[in-house]
């Protein structure tokens, strides 16, 4: 579904992205996983082209992303989940959700608040209190929400465990399952491998901006090494 | 009591077209993060759209038809201004926009001026409201109860919508994060053209409506701005219910300043925004800002190095060449030349605070003129020499920048750029009314410089001598390990401060060494003509210095002085044309369109393509 092709990425002189490429299959949750530095970001925001890439490829459902503007690679479908959530704290939570919706889309799941309340009871209690007054677990829980309401085909999710209580990592877990079950195509990053584990199909590891390995997550398991040598224990 | 309820009546209704022009203004600074300057230009056409169209329609819904046909004319407009100077220019670094808002100023003034010629143009009555009301036994006109009605209207529908409809929603989140309401697949182009549209409209439907108690004339453009800005700002950037509270408050304020002190009233407003800032420095409803945080634009900068050998030799040469001027030139280039070099350094103080300091001054213009009249006030009432008063004048600037900058270093960016303009228009308007003193709009003449100077060619080397001195100095500071504080503390104030650097200490350090070169412009222009008037502290003068700083460009080191340079030279061409400002106003927006580094940045990026000059290591 997703194709990244050969991307380099920089942030003013700094060479971030380095010859990258991957793949995310449909239907499937990809694990990006690496230390902190590493690139997972930078890779999430070059493919919804918030960075642009200097040279590669960035195809989905064939299609050819790459230098479009952000709003443009969202409208084909792509939903991004960014990494330090980024709601609009003066905002209510019915409005970020507002501020999220798009038209429904074939081959997608057409989101409601009403669903995506169900989704996640804890947002349903605070649906009118401002953005800054939510705990970080149940801010993290609206920025997913907010995503799902421009009823993507394929969600970028940004290091969705970071810095939430374990409880809310588990159900996280179980939303991101219920999304695959749905046939939502999913590219997670993460640094938690624990979490990777429960909810993906495939891991690519980075390392300083070049992929380390791609594979299922059985052959990663098959080889320790590599575990042990790209991420923080 | 009954002149007290009819005192604040006035006022409200006063305080209508202030309301919309500012609402407009902040709304569009909130989303699109851009000062529109031109915004009272803005108004200024609504005025003169409303009265060409009541000329036209008759009746009851000729009038109220034309105000609404002139208000939705003027957003046209806005989009139009939107799609064309400012959308290719959004990425350009932070209030770079600004100037391009400015070259806009100039274009409207001189169309306003061939399509609705020089003469001032009374508004008609509004039909069936030509008369008074009596209320508590006091005339108020009809009118002004219309508008007292219609104001808060309006304020209800705006607020209606921004809290209620999706659009309002977008606008809020936009003026929050806009790049990730782009990501959520929100068009941020359309966005801005939309709040550009309804600000620019909200702006024309004051000028329209304000009509019948005043009428449309060319200088309306700035005096509605400074009222506006000073609105938004005490009510608190992007809040509509501070616009509104704060458009009473000065609006009832100067009614009753009128009948009481009415040789204060200019000042009495800036006093009010002062205090207000002092207590809540983000407005009544303002919110702390958080530009920056993300949505950053522009490349980071690059390091700004000494003078190549190269550069040297040309610099040098080219100081031979005015050195041998009085040889060669006419007298009237002795005189330009002049001129010119008084605006480099003026340009250059402002660029050091600016590009070295990150410090943007909307009011740089206190210094210059503060200056020119320390010198001028010391001739004048205790009869200075000349050579003591032009040295004691950098020092008054100075002053009075230690005291200004104490305060207005408390805020950060649009914040801290209001109060600079605000402390700028306390000076100017304290020129133009304490008469007695300053001569107000009279000026102070025969302040010339003394026998051994007053020559043009002596005055001429005199100039130079200061003002390549002063630029030289302003050099050599930003090379010097207090010019590497300012730009850490620029950069990053957090971080500047854990190496144990006083960032505050360093501003104000900076601030007060840029007011004072400012002063020794100043000193050295009131020598040159031999009289100084207000509008010398004017805003105009202000926004004079921030275009050619931005102009020039921002990020290098030599930009403000070769974009004065430039614009001076090029103004003393231009002027002698009727329609100056409108080539004046294109040729501005040309540049920033397609020269977004400013001159100097971009000559380099030139030279760079073509092989000249060194190659960045990547």
């Amino acid at each position: 579904m997703l194709e990244v092709n050969h991307i380099n990425s920089f942030y003013g002189k700094a060479h971030v992205l380095r010859d990258l490429s991957l793949d995310v299959p449909r239907g499937k949750v990809v694990a990006l996983l690496g230390r902190n530095g590493a690139g997972k970001s930078t890779t999430m925001k070059s493919i919804m082209q918030l960075v642009r890439p200097q040279s590669g490829s960035v195809m989905f459902q064939g299609q050819q992303i790459t230098g479009l503007l952000p709003h443009k690679v969202a409208k084909m479908g792509i939903g991004y989940v960014p990494e330090d959530r980024r709601i609009f704290t003066d905002l209510t939570v019915s409005e970020n959700l507002v501020v999220g919706q798009q038209p429904p889309r074939e081959g997608a799941v057409t989101w409601t608040e009403d669903m995506l309340f169900d989704l996640f009871p804890n947002l349903a209690e605070r649906r009118n209190n401002r953005g800054k007054a939510l705990s970080g677990g149940e801010q993290q829980m609206l920025t997913i929400a907010r995503t799902l309401m421009g009823n993507p085909l394929f969600v970028l999710l940004d290091e969705p465990s970071e810095g939430v209580a374990p409880v809310i990592v588990e159900q996280m877990a179980r939303v991101i399952q219920q999304l695959k079950s749905e046939g939502l195509t999913v590219l997670l990053s993460e640094q938690n491998l624990h979490f990777a584990q429960a909810v993906a199909d495939m891991a690519v590891i980075i390392e300083s901006g070049e992929r380390a390995f791609h594979g299922t997550l059985a052959e990663l398991n098959a080889q320790p090494e590599v575990r042990d040598a790209f991420l923080a224990a | 009591m009954e002149f007290f309820v009819a005192q604040i009546l006035t006022g409200l209704a006063n305080a209508s077209s202030l309301f919309l022009v500012a609402c407009g203004l902040s709304l569009i600074f909130g989303v699109t993060r851009i000062v529109n300057f031109a915004h009272g230009s803005l108004y200024m056409l609504g005025a003169y759209i409303g009265l060409t169209l009541m000329e036209t329609l008759p009746g009851h819904v000729g009038f109220w038809g034309s105000i609404l046909l002139a208000g939705i004319a003027v957003g046209l407009i806005g989009v139009v201004i939107e799609m064309l100077v400012l959308r290719p220019v959004y990425r350009a670094p932070e209030l770079f926009q600004l100037v391009a808002t400015f070259g806009v100023i100039l274009v409207i003034q001189d169309l306003a001026l061939m399509i609705w010629g020089p003469e001032d143009q009374l508004g008609p009555r509004a039909p069936g409201l030509r008369g008074v009301f009596r209320i508590m036994g006091e005339p108020i006109p009809k009118y002004d109860i219309v508008l007292l009605i219609i104001t808060p209207i309006i304020a209800l529908a705006l607020w209606y919508m921004m809290a209620r409809t999706r659009l309002g929603v977008l606008v809020r989140a936009a003026t929050q994060d806009r790049e990730m309401v782009g990501a959520l697949g929100v068009n941020q182009a359309w966005l801005f053209t939309g709040v550009f549209a309804l600000g620019s409209a909200l702006a024309g439907l004051g000028g329209a409506l304000q009509l019948p108690k005043g009428g449309a004339d060319l200088l309306m453009d700035f005096t509605i701005l400074t009222p506006v800005f000073v609105v938004v700002v005490i009510g608190g950037m992007g809040s509509l219910p501070g616009a509104y509270l704060a458009a009473i408050i000065i609006s009832v304020l100067n009614v009753f300043g009128v009948t009481y002190i009415p040789q204060s009233t200019l000042v009495l407003m800036f006093l009010v925004m002062i205090v207000v800032l002092m207590i809540r420095p983000y407005g009544l409803f303002g919110r702390e800002e958080v530009a920056g945080e993300h949505g950053q634009v522009g490349e980071p900068e690059e390091p700004i190095k000494p003078a190549s050998r190269q550069t040297r030799l040309i610099v040098a040469a080219g100081l031979v060449l005015l050195a041998l001027l009085p040889l060669i030139g006419s007298n009237f280039a002795l005189v330009l030349s002049t001129d010119i070099l008084i605006f480099c350094l003026f340009a250059a103080s402002l660029h050091f605070l600016l590009g070295l300091g990150g410090m943007v001054s909307f009011g740089h213009a206190a210094y210059y003129g503060g200056g020119a009249y320390v010198a001028a006030l010391l001739v004048t009432w205790t009869n200075t020499p000349m050579e003591l008063a032009f040295l004691l004048a950098p020092f008054g600037a100075g002053l009075a920048a230690i005291i200004i900058g104490w305060v207005c270093l408390r805020l950060t960016g649009v914040y801290f750029a209001m109060l600079t303009l605000a402390f700028a228009q306390l000076l100017w308007s304290l020129v133009w009314q304490w008469q007695d003193v300053t001569g107000g709009d009279d000026g102070l003449v025969n302040i010339w410089p003394s026998d051994w100077l007053n020559n043009n060619t002596a005055f001429f080397y005199f100039a130079l001598l200061f003002s390549v001195g002063g630029i030289l100095v302003l050099r050599h500071v930003a090379h010097s390990p207090f010019g590497y504080a300012l730009r850490a503390a620029r950069d990053s104030q957090r971080q500047a401060e854990a190496t144990g650097i006083d960032t505050q200490r360093v501003k104000l350090l900076a601030f007060t060494f840029a007011g004072f070169m400012g002063g020794l412009a100043g000193a050295l222009f009131v020598f040159s003509k031999g009289s100084v008037f207000p509008n010398e502290l004017e805003i105009v003068r202000s926004f004079d210095a921030l275009i050619v700083v931005f102009l020039g460009g921002v990020k290098t080191l030599a930009g403000g002085v070769v974009g004065a340079a430039f614009f001076k030279g090029v103004e003393d061409i231009l002027t002698r044309f009727e329609y100056w400002r409108l080539v004046m106003g294109l040729l501005i927006i040309f540049v920033v369109v397609v020269a977004p580094e400013g001159i100097v940045g971009s000559l380099r990026r030139a030279a760079r393509r073509i092989g000249l000059g060194k190659e960045q290591p990547s």
